[in-house]
């Protein structure tokens, strides 16, 4: 059990894994004496020391095992939102790059936004999911760090921005369909990125996704932080995994402005008050669907995450390739056209 | 990133509270003059000294920009529902209505038809003194019906923006905002139709990064703050001074993002000049 841990509500885990950490050591002491050649066979010594047996042992480790896994599920099935917040960023959680090389047999990276560069916060190119020939965009955090840096932690300049638009409308040319995995805290707030035109790179991704004529699935599968988010899910189908988060702003930013101060206490109402979780989103409308991972989270089972991934993006494409694309254009835009919650009084 | 937001609430308040006193004499944040208040104000809220241009609110907007008595109001009946029944040191609830009763609107933007210098139009303004002029879901529904009206009417759509960005008290229908109205203006664009955006101090945020930026011509007012980011988030994260005169109207025309910076005087006769290349 060799987990890393930085989540402090996982402490009762971390109390269990320690019990099963000593008890496993004991058993493989005692096993190793048992292996001895010229040692008589094992036998349980009287119990006068209080010394546990290796069959209590083994009884002792299978019930921790058990209440581990039951606490495990416990646990993830009430996280708080912040909580959910703190575990999409989860640093073994995988990431854009990690799910396409798991998800895509192949994958072609085309790096070109024909502007100004080569943006590493955001990844496309073509790939065949199952045998579905698809272009992808991802957003990427980066794993080191020097790739990090250079990804500026998944927050992606103008130029990563127009890569993703240039390449799908080279997938919409060719009729192929779009996937983008979107894992991001925002786009990136500095001086190139507002004098090469942020905000208008967004904006023109927003417009453009939503009368791309080829399917287009987007799944939030970490962090889905405000327009830097968006920016690449403009989508027929947006589904979000079940510990990723996606909202306006940042709970630390929401913090900040609106209760003057960020800290692990307002951050934590903030992040209430977002309704940011991916049930919340699924209940305004926002999303289309809850995307189930592992027990525990992505981050404990990556093979797991990517096949439970891998079934809703392949059924979703189906249908959506199964479909005139007039009715498909036509139904994105309603989509996004309805969402919004007002009241409407006579006209006087 | 609505970071800004607030952020330039705090900055604008106390700005705006010093910019236009209640007295007849007020020292100009341009060139530090004290100015007369009435002449500033019939100046188009200019100052005469300086050309510095006062933030204005949605109806003297629809006044500056269109002909007398022109101005149809559409989409008024609007109004929030707050369906995130949002609270953080104030419930949203509360915050709607004080800002109701402070402006007598129901929310940050005015829209209707109007003429302009005899040119038909659809003049859609955001209004800084409510919360900011941020996008929730009125705002993005007001844009929106805007910009359908204008796209099967065949009128030339106008946006003044002035906003800081998406309303964080309707969280993610916010963010929603900013695709449906781009969406809506790839449906303009598709029918032909024009949009002429005008941004105006402060532009920033989700509003910048959705409809304000995709004007087939941009205009912007002079030395008026327009970004994605607000400068001290990106002062925060990049840990450097920012460059003189980032993010204002000139460096945006510098930069290859706004196509005019134009003088309130000659906003009408931009926008007129436009239509006329322009328009159907
Ligand atoms: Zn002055």
């Amino acid at each position: 059990m060799a987990t890393f841990y930085q989540l402090d509500f996982e402490k009762p885990l971390r109390d269990i894994e320690h019990q099963i950490d000593a008890t496993e050591a004991r058993l493989k002491e005692l096993r190793s004496g048992e292996g001895t050649p010229g040692t008589p066979p094992f036998v349980d010594p009287p119990d006068v020391s209080g010394a546990p047996t290796a069959a209590q042992l083994t009884r002792d480790l299978e019930a921790l095992r058990e209440q581990h896994g039951r606490t495990l599920r416990d646990l993830y099935s009430h996280l708080s939102p912040w909580n959910v917040v703190r575990v999409a960023r989860h640093p073994d959680r995988p990431q854009g790059r990690d799910f396409i090389s798991a998800l895509c047999r192949e994958f072609c990276e085309l790096h070109g936004d024909r502007r100004f560069g080569d943006d590493p916060a955001i990844v496309t190119g073509f790939g065949r999911i199952d045998s579905i020939k698809c272009l992808v965009v991802a957003h990427q955090k980066g794993k080191k760090t020097s790739e990090k840096l250079a990804c500026h932690f998944g927050c992606a300049h103008p130029e990563g921005y127009r890569k993703a638009l240039k390449n799908m409308q080279l997938a919409e040319k060719f009729g192929v369909p779009i996937v983008t995995l979107v894992d991001t805290p925002g786009a990136y707030p500095g001086i190139g990125a507002e004098q090469r035109g942020q905000a208008e790179a967004i904006a023109v991704n927003l417009r453009e996704m939503s009368r791309l004529r080829t399917p287009i699935v987007s799944v939030v599968i970490g962090e889905g932080g405000s327009g830097g988010a968006l920016g690449i899910a403009v989508a027929d189908r947006v589904g979000m995994l079940a510990h990723a988060w996606y909202t306006v702003i940042s709970p630390e930013g929401c913090a900040a402005i609106l209760w003057k101060q960020a800290n692990e206490q307002t951050n934590t109402a903030a992040a209430r008050a977002l309704r940011l979780t991916a049930r919340d989103n699924l209940e305004l409308g926002i999303i289309d669907a809850v995307i189930p991972e592992p027990v525990g989270g992505a981050h404990r089972d990556p093979p797991a995450a990517v096949a439970l991934l891998r079934e809703w993006i392949v059924a979703q494409l189906g249908e959506l390739r199964s479909r005139p694309i007039d009715e498909l254009v036509a139904a994105r835009y309603e989509r996004f056209r309805r969402l919004g919650s007002f009241a409407e009084a006579e006209a006087v | 990133m609505t970071q800004v937001q607030t952020r330039t609430w705090t900055e604008v308040r106390p700005t705006r509270k010093s910019a236009i006193p209640e007295g007849l004499w007020l020292r100009c944040p341009g060139c530090a003059q004290m100015i007369y208040r009435k002449q500033m104000e019939t100046n188009l809220h200019v100052c005469p000294e300086c050309n510095h241009h006062y933030r204005i609110g949605a109806a003297e907007r629809i006044r500056q920009l269109a002909d007398p008595a022109s101005f149809q109001p559409l989409f008024g009946g609007l109004s929030s529902t707050d369906p995130l029944r949002f609270t953080d040191l104030k419930p949203y609830a509360e915050r709607l209505l004080a800002e109701q009763i402070k402006t007598g609107q129901t929310d940050a933007v005015l829209a209707g038809t109007a003429f302009v210098k005899g040119r038909s139009a659809l003049l859609c303004c955001l209004d800084l003194t409510f919360m900011m002029g941020s996008m929730g879901s009125v705002v993005g529904e007001t844009i929106t019906r805007s910009i359908e009206h204008a796209t099967a009417a065949g009128t030339p759509l106008v946006i003044v923006s002035c906003s800081g960005g998406a309303r964080m008290q309707e969280s993610g229908l916010s963010l929603m905002q900013m695709a449906k109205t781009s969406a809506a203006l790839a449906r303009l664009d598709d029918a032909g139709g024009l949009f002429i955006s005008v941004l105006t101090d402060p532009t920033t945020g989700g509003v910048t990064a959705s409809f304000a930026m995709l004007g087939d011509v941009i205009l912007a007012e002079p030395k008026a703050l327009i970004g994605f980011a607000g400068p001290r988030v990106i002062q925060q994260t990049i840990r450097q001074e920012l460059p003189e005169g980032f993010q204002r109207s000139e460096f945006l025309m510098q930069s290859g993002m706004v196509d005019r910076v134009v003088k309130r005087h000659d906003l009408r006769s931009e926008i007129a000049r436009i239509i006329d290349y322009a328009g159907k």
